[in-house]
């Protein structure tokens, strides 16, 4: 066991990937030489070589579409945009042809990518640099969408994501990439994608969440058993396509209340996805509306301002209170 | 030395075999096995015949949409005619008489213009991608796969289609530029046939040729008569020996002409002049290899009657299969992932319950007037 920041934990999962594999190759800008500007394709140069960690020329719909061919020769690619905010550059490789081809040829050419990237705020970076973009993507059928919350998880969903049959995104939170450490098994262990866990067990209300966005629920959770004495149950979707409904309504079902917290704006956010579901299979169940924490329906401010915006504990715990007493 | 001339080490050139007036540069002449020209011929001619039952298909509401590659037969079948069966090749939506060469069913393309999903199932043994309707986007994996034999040593090359129209977009750019620096067994054909739609070529680009856009990312461009079948066999020869033998890639410019609608939506007459496609169909590929084929003395009046007999039924056949084929309007669940989600699951069912209960009530109520 070592205890890992999510940055060495990825850099883990896929050079034990690489290993076991040899079509699995990364590609992507500064991913060679320079490990990736954070560091997470760290060493695969050395011990991977030029042809299967890839330094390309700036181009992110090259580096999908590439992908895209590489995978129809048989390779496993890992692609890497180098930011959330720059993915749309690849959008449209993303939305003709990496989700469609399974589809449009029967099964015939398929594309097991990961399309990896930084995601969400908190880092104090330039504008561009700090988007949640995770909805636009859970829209887009046949992908797969993974955000994980922590070193452990980033590690065996990363494992899960290339080794899928499907293409994935998998966006990793940069406010969470060194800010904590966490015990890994030395033996690469993987989860399954399209199911969320419960990362603290309660039973007066249920708060759903995902990535980064996971800690500030801990804390309000915390805050709502020492301060209020109010049993949270906390759910880490850890992937927001497919979504966890059963996960989600189970506990709802058994709490009657729920808050939904992510950080990416409120209007068709995946919020509005996860309380239609809990409309549509568990009104009944009900004790209160369910409220959304999220970020608000403008542009992510500049990093001077960026913590206002984003969710924090209060704005959960101030949520959660307004459900319970309803 | 303030200022001088760069000098390149690229090259671009234009290259012709056979003119429109039947004039033959026979050192350039490429040796072709009598029976395959025959069979090309065959090709281009089904590939002509085609298009003009599925216009007609269209008119009669059997048929959606389609895009016609006449005048263009050429171009495309002069590549697939030197690939062999293990390279790739990455169409557009023009590359009728390619795809009939690679060996895929005519009724599959039926189905495709048809509107199901059935008509893009590559038939196997065959590296072939379906059709890519968002315009150059396909050159990306076109590249990716070219990339891909490359990693894997083995020796096969990717040729990629794309008209004149995509070379404006980025992917075109992007897609040669990745192929130049990795140095790909990647061949890039453009289909120049004059028109995107309504912009006339030389509004899409101010560059003199379309071939000379090769230069940029580091290796040869060749502008080749498109409606030359010799020449595009000469030209795609040498691109694919230098591609197979590590030399990278070339840019093809084969220059054609849309003869027909950009698609049956489409009125060509409102914007561009009918002497102008007067002039092209003096330069029809079709006629000019015809003639070719003639003063070879391997084609007759009625050598030609029966192969028009043969292509006739041909397409009665596949019409024929196409318009029998039995879609399940459930399919189109299948193959989003590789194994169906909770919400497909569900969602078929609901879909499929719905379609059951409309079929009962129509057996049990009485019809509506």
């Amino acid at each position: 066991m070592a205890q890992l920041t999510m940055v060495k934990a990825l850099n883990l999962a896929m050079a034990e990937a690489m290993r076991e594999d040899p079509n699995v190759l990364v590609l992507g800008q500064d991913v060679g030489r320079d490990e990736g500007v954070f560091r997470v394709t760290e060493g695969l140069l050395r011990e991977f070589g030029p042809d299967r960690c890839i330094d390309t020329p700036l181009a992110e719909a090259a580096i999908v579409g590439a992908g895209i061919g590489l995978a129809f020769t048989g390779f496993r690619p890992i692609c890497e945009i180098q930011f959330d905010g720059f993915s749309f550059q690849a959008f449209h490789q993303i939305e003709n042809h990496v989700r469609r081809f399974r589809h449009r040829t029967r099964g015939r050419y398929t594309c097991p990518l990961v399309i990896r990237m930084p995601y969400g705020g908190g880092i104090r970076a330039v504008e561009h640099h700090s988007e949640a973009p995770e909805a636009t993507y859970a829209h887009l059928v046949g992908l797969k969408v993974v955000i994980p919350s922590g070193p452990r998880n980033a590690r065996a969903l990363l494992r899960a994501a290339i080794f899928d049959p499907d293409p994935v995104i998998f966006f990793e939170p940069k406010a969470v990439y060194r800010a904590v450490r966490e015990e890994v098994p030395d033996l690469p262990e993987t989860m399954p994608l399209g199911k969320g866990v419960v990362a603290r067990p309660g039973k007066n209300i249920t708060l759903i969440t995902y990535g980064a966005m996971l800690r500030p629920t801990l804390e309000a959770a915390e805050e709502l058993a020492d301060g209020y004495d109010l049993e949270a149950e906390v759910l880490d979707l850890l992937s927001v396509a497919p979504l966890d409904s059963e996960l989600i309504n189970a506990s709802v079902r058994k709490t009657g209340r729920a808050v939904v917290i992510h950080e990416a704006p409120r209007h068709c956010g995946v919020g509005a996805e996860i309380v239609a579901r809990i409309v549509e299979d568990s009104l009944l169940y009900l004790e209160a509306p369910v409220k959304r924490v999220t970020g608000y329906d403008t542009i992510i401010p500049y990093f001077s301002n960026e913590l206002t915006y984003l969710p924090d504990a209060g704005r959960i715990v101030r949520a959660a209170l307004e459900t319970v007493r309803f | 030395m303030p200022r001088e001339l760069i000098s390149l080490p690229q090259r671009v050139e234009s290259l012709s075999v056979l003119g429109p007036d039947g004039t033959l540069d026979r050192a350039l002449e490429p040796q072709v096995e009598e029976s395959d020209l025959l069979r090309l011929y065959k090709t281009m001619l089904t590939s002509r015949r085609l298009d003009e039952r599925c216009l007609m298909l269209q008119r009669q509401g059997r048929l959606g949409t389609y895009g016609p590659s006449r005048g263009q037969e050429a171009a495309s079948l002069g590549v697939a005619y030197v690939l062999r069966k293990d390279d790739w090749l990455v169409p557009s939506f023009r590359e009728t008489a390619a795809l009939l060469w690679r060996g895929w069913p005519i009724s599959t393309w039926l189905l495709y213009w048809g509107g199901y999903e059935a008509g893009n199932v590559v038939p196997p043994g065959i590296n072939d991608l379906p059709a890519c309707v968002p315009i150059a986007s396909q050159c990306q994996y076109g590249m990716g796969i070219a990339w891909g034999c490359k990693l894997r040593g083995q020796q096969r090359v990717c040729a990629t289609f794309c008209g004149d129209g995509g070379t404006s977009e980025g992917d075109f750019h992007e897609a040669l530029n990745f192929a130049g620096v990795y140095h790909l067994p990647f061949i890039m054909v453009v289909q120049n046939n004059q028109w995107a739609i309504s912009i006339p070529r030389s509004c899409q680009t101010a560059a003199t040729t379309i071939a000379q856009k090769a230069v940029a990312y580091g290796f040869d461009g060749l502008q080749v008569d498109g409606n030359d079948l010799l020449a595009m066999i000469v030209a795609t020869r040498e691109a694919v020996e230098k591609a197979r033998t590590g030399g990278g890639p070339t840019l093809i410019e084969a220059v054609t002409y849309r003869l027909g609608v950009h698609t049956t939506a489409d009125d060509p007459k409102k914007y561009r002049k009918e002497e102008e496609v007067k002039l092209w169909e003096q330069r029809d590929p079709l006629p000019r290899f015809e003639n070719y084929l003639r003063q070879r003395k391997l084609l007759t009046d009625k050598g030609k009657e029966v192969i028009e007999e043969q292509i006739a039924a041909e397409l009665d056949e596949h019409v024929r299969k196409y318009e029998q084929y039995q879609l399940d309007p459930l399919e189109f669940f299948d193959h989003m992932y590789a194994e169906p989600t909770p919400d497909l699951r569900r969602q078929r069912e609901e879909l499929r319950c719905y379609l059951e209960s409309k079929k009962s009530a129509a057996a049990t109520s009485p019809a509506r007037v």
